[in-house]
């Protein structure tokens, strides 16, 4: 056939050797991003530090690093048995800091997480099926998003604080599992709007209705297609939403509705929140540590983040 | 048009309701893309479909797989409705219809492998067999290499990606294909090949097309019958020869006037219509002829009674108060 | 124009009427009146807790709650506003100074940022990819990293503690409007008073809008009209105030109407850690004391300015875009 000839000399047009993804590609991208390179490299080595905190750690959370029958022990500057001080009740910073950053990262992660997850769907199925369901997901959005940001946490805060199945479910506010809760019911609003955008301009892409004429069902179309092609805001959702957990325990912390530091445990909020007096007696050391964990995280994620945009962003060429 | 007709439009309207945004309030306005169409596709026939942007052809094409939900009217496929199915039968019914889009960087997912995008209808419908060695059949069917099947579409030209398209289209064996504007955002060069493979495979397949075309000279060749639309109605329906030589709607004759011909002693003797003005708002259609603001043929009439689509000649239908029957070699340089 | 701006006027009621009853109902809930009066004056006789729930008709029960949100919203209507749970004071003198506080703390921080972060932006955008576009980016992400308290508490570290301790003096105080004690008023200190939480909300708001601005004006720069301003032979200075600044400043202006809008809200996080008496530490003591009667009205002014800033930021894009027509 005369039309074969054709389309084989078409076909052999342009092709490379090896086959690159859109995934690939972007991740290709991702590491001309020199600080975000870097910032995965500072992050990696910070998580392993504070997952290896059995062995990293110098002391116990609640430890004091002598007894205070060998003299004073409290608000000592950095030394040799302690490099980043010791605080009030004598006990080592430096493991504090790698016990408050453990577990502000798994509020981060584990917020991040649920308000990804709830947030895409939310986002995707309101952006597909439009309507009431639609309208309804941005008026709720725009009312709390409306709101001082601080001010709509703690008010919901207490509300659900009130309710006693949710307390008896996700525990007391000032629990860990109650704040990941409460960030998460928070943070998917932004996640849905971000993909709630992105699937109406997909939308208007034909590939999303040739699946439809294919016969596939709204399940299959938002999981095979419209969330795969949302991969980069979702990254980037998801590096905010662990920044903004964290910040916002510690910022709680801060006003005294974080953890409860009775419990023994620590936060990096708790870790700032005790600074607060302790910076205006000159005691910098039980400030700076704790902030330069949370700047390192604050700084490396919005570098990743920064580095995903750029890398998933279409005006880079590649998708075409 | 008989009964046996493989497919059958009837009295097809499409209106959109669209919103002006201002601020949070919103004004609701209605346009009339597709304003009470009819006409049928044989069993391996090609109807064309040709108007301007705005004309309301991508709509009837989306109708026909009730891609979008019709207003009002059937759209029977093998004598049964589409419109009104319930969701399952429209799911087995697309087995045997299917489309081929526009714009081939849009109409393929980046995040699927060429492969994956072809099997995609076999999964879909849990066809039997071994998918991998249907793929590959399937882009030699369309003159890719099977080798092709784990590339990525970015790393295809825009000619190929309409293959894959089309590969994509026929995975099911369907009996009836709506091809939206399939070459238009082609190169020259390129069209001819694909417009070749579609009649090819239409000869093997024993398939049915429904051929949406802004211009004439696309669909001229490989259409049996061609459909001229203005404005959501149809105002021509001819077979394809015919309509070239004798044209009798104003408005197809314009079109047909804007196809250059390759002879320059033809091209500079012959009489040229052109149009001038813009095509009205769907919104806000003229009363009576809808091609009336711009038909050098206008008179009272055309703006009080609206035309209705009548026999001129055997499978000729014009809808004008004014229908010219005379063929277009016989017709003065100046009107 | 004005037509269009009625009948968004007009919606703002029903806006206002069914936000504040679904506050109401979120703050009966998670503050519980009834227990927080209870709480703050301790050995309080019957007859003072009755006349408490009366005043603030904390009805139980669904149909409680409306009839309670009605009885508040006609109090709240004809200005006779139930007194505070701490301390039996009036709301509104109280929270006027709290606004009049947080409306000069705010408008001077947005003004700097506003001024300075577009200044950045248009720096930045006229030469992407050189040396001071880098700068003002990574400034930009760098100063949305950092978390206001952060920088809140390193500048109070900084200046007030430090100062002291080398100079034998503070530069800057670390809280209040005024010295306590002081009567009457004194620019000079006020200013030395606002100085640094001005500093720690300018930070964030000069990283957004240099880098809102920069993406906007880059955005135009790039725009095909541009090269067709360019070709026809105007200057480049012309271009750049004519046509580029002119476009690039509408989406920055929603964003600054947005802003000022927020100001009313007052700047929770900074005016609590410099214990600046405000809208923000307003909120934040009548929340710890459960303060149902203060914490209403203090949302009514938020939801109010919200919803007005809206509208205006609404209006003002529609009447800088000659794009956007209004019916």
């Amino acid at each position: 056939m005369a039309e074969s000839e054709l389309s084989s000399l078409d076909a052999s047009v342009g092709l490379t050797a090896e086959s690159l993804s859109p995934g690939r590609l972007a991740y290709r991208r991702f590491l001309t991003h020199k600080a975000a390179v870097v910032s995965v490299f500072v992050l990696a080595l910070l998580v392993l530090w504070v997952l290896l905190s059995p062995w990293t750690a110098r002391y116990g959370v609640n430890e004091q690093v002598f007894d205070i029958s060998k003299g004073p022990n409290q608000n000592l500057p950095p030394a040799d048995f302690a490099w980043f001080g010791t605080d009030i009740i004598g006990r080592d910073v430096y493991s504090r800091v790698l016990y408050g950053v453990r577990v502000s990262l798994i509020i981060g992660l584990a917020s991040a997480v649920f308000s990804l997850a709830l947030g895409s769907l939310i986002g995707a199925v309101a952006g597909l099926k439009g309507g009431l369901f639609d309208d309804i997901v941005m008026r709720v959005t725009d009312v709390f998003l409306a709101f001082p940001f601080l001010v709509a946490l703690l008010v919901v805060r207490n509300m659900f604080g009130a309710v006693g199945w949710i307390t008896v479910i996700v525990g007391q506010p000032s629990s860990i599992r109650f704040m990941v809760f409460l960030f998460a019911v928070f943070g998917w609003m932004g996640v849905a709007r971000v993909l709630r955008a992105q699937v109406l301009s997909l939308k208007e892409r034909e590939f999303i209705e040739a699946a439809r004429a294919l016969g596939a069902s709204n399940a299959r179309i938002i999981i095979r297609h419209l969330l795969p092609n949302s991969i980069g805001p979702m990254l980037v959702s998801l590096s905010l939403g662990v920044v903004g957990a964290i910040v916002s325990e510690a910022t709680l912390s801060l006003f005294g509705y974080g953890p409860d530091p009775g419990t023994g445990a620590t936060s990096l909020g708790l870790l700032v929140a005790g600074s607060k007096s302790a910076v205006r007696a000159g005691y910098w050391w039980l400030a700076l540590y704790p902030f330069a964990a949370l700047l390192v995280i604050t700084l490396c994620v919005s570098f990743i983040g920064d580095g995903l945009r750029d890398a998933f962003d279409p005006k880079h060429g590649g998708g075409r | 048009m008989s009964a046996d007709q493989l497919l059958q439009v009837s009295s097809l309207v499409k209106e959109f309701k669209v919103k002006t945004v201002t601020g949070i309030r919103s004004v609701d306005q209605t346009v009339h893309a597709v304003s009470g169409v009819s006409f049928g596709v044989g069993s391996g026939e090609t109807l064309g479909l040709v108007g301007e942007s705005g004309s309301g052809k991508s709509t009837i094409g989306r109708c026909v797989l009730r891609l979008i939900e019709p207003t009002s009217g059937t759209v029977r496929f093998r004598g049964r409705d589409l419109v009104g199915m319930r969701k399952e039968e429209l799911r087995a019914l697309r087995r045997e219809m299917q489309i081929v889009f526009q714009d081939p960087y849009a109409s393929l997912d980046p995040r699927l492998t060429v492969g994956s995008a072809i099997s995609e209808p076999l999964d879909i419908h849990r066809t039997p067999g071994d998918h991998g060695a249907k793929v590959a059949e399937l882009l030699e069917l369309v003159g890719l290499s099977p080798d092709h099947a784990s590339r990525f579409p970015h790393e295809f030209s825009g000619g190929q990606r309409q293959r894959i398209g089309i590969a994509r289209a026929l995975a099911l064996r369907p009996k009836f294909l709506v091809l939206d504007e399939p070459v238009s955002a082609l190169d020259v060069s390129i069209q001819a090949g694909v417009i070749n493979l579609l009649q090819d495979l239409q000869n093997e397949m024993g398939l049915s097309y429904l051929f949406i075309a802004h211009d004439l000279s696309v669909v001229r060749h490989i259409s049996d019958r061609i459909a001229v639309m203005y404005l959501g109605k149809i105002v021509e329906v001819a077979p394809s020869e015919e309509l070239h030589a004798v044209p009798a709607h104003p408005y197809t004759e314009a079109l047909l006037s804007a196809v250059p011909e390759p002879d320059p002693v033809v091209e500079r003797q012959r009489h040229r219509m052109i149009l001038t003005g813009d095509v009205p708002s769907p919104i806000n259609p003229p009363s009576g002829c809808r091609f009336r603001t711009r038909c050098p043929k206008a008179a009272e009439i055309c703006a009080a009674e609206e035309p209705v689509l009548t026999t001129i000649s055997e499978g000729h239908e014009v809808a004008c108060h004014f229908p010219d029957s005379t063929p277009v070699s016989l017709r003065g340089t100046r009107s | 124009m004005l037509r269009y701006a009625l009948r968004r006027a007009v919606w703002l009621l029903p806006t206002l009427i069914l936000v504040t009853f679904l506050v109401y109902v979120a703050l009966r809930l998670g503050t519980d009146p009834l227990a927080s009066y209870r709480r703050t004056n301790i050995r309080v006789s019957k007859k003072k807790v009755d006349e408490y729930i009366a005043a603030n008709g904390l009805y139980s029960g669904a149909f409680g709650y409306v009839r309670g949100y009605f009885q508040w919203l006609w109090g709240f209507i004809t200005l006779d506003w139930p007194r505070s749970i701490k301390g039996s004071r009036e709301v509104w003198p109280h929270l006027k100074d709290a606004l009049a506080n947080s409306i000069r703390l705010g408008l001077v921080a947005s003004m700097v940022g506003i001024l300075v972060g577009n200044a950045f932006g248009v720096l930045a955008a006229l030469r992407p990819g050189r040396l001071r576009d880098t700068l003002v980016n990574s400034g930009a992400l760098v100063g949305l990293a950092v978390p206001p308290f952060v920088s809140a508490l390193l500048l109070q570290l900084l200046f007030a503690v430090y100062w002291q301790k080398w100079f034998g003096y503070a530069l800057f105080p670390v809280s209040g409007v005024y010295p306590p004690g002081h009567q009457g008023f004194d620019l000079f200190l006020m200013i030395k008073h606002m100085a640094l939480p001005v500093v720690v909300v300018a930070i964030q708001s000069i990283a957004v809008y240099s880098r809102y601005m920069r993406a906007s004006l880059l955005d135009v720069l790039n725009s095909e009209y541009m090269r067709t301003a360019r070709s026809k032979g105007i200057s480049e200075r012309r271009v750049l105030v004519h046509h580029a600044l002119r476009n690039a400043l509408i989406p920055v202006t929603t964003l600054a109407f947005l802003d000022v809008g927020a100001v009313v809200g007052g700047l929770i996080i900074t005016e609590g850690l410099f214990e600046y008496p405000g809208m923000g530490r307003f909120f934040l003591v009548a929340y710890g004391n459960g303060d149902f009667p203060e914490l209403m009205p203090w949302m009514v002014v938020i939801i109010g300015s919200v919803v007005t800033f809206n509208l205006l930021a609404d209006i003002a894009y529609a009447k800088l875009d000659p794009r956007i027509r209004l019916g």
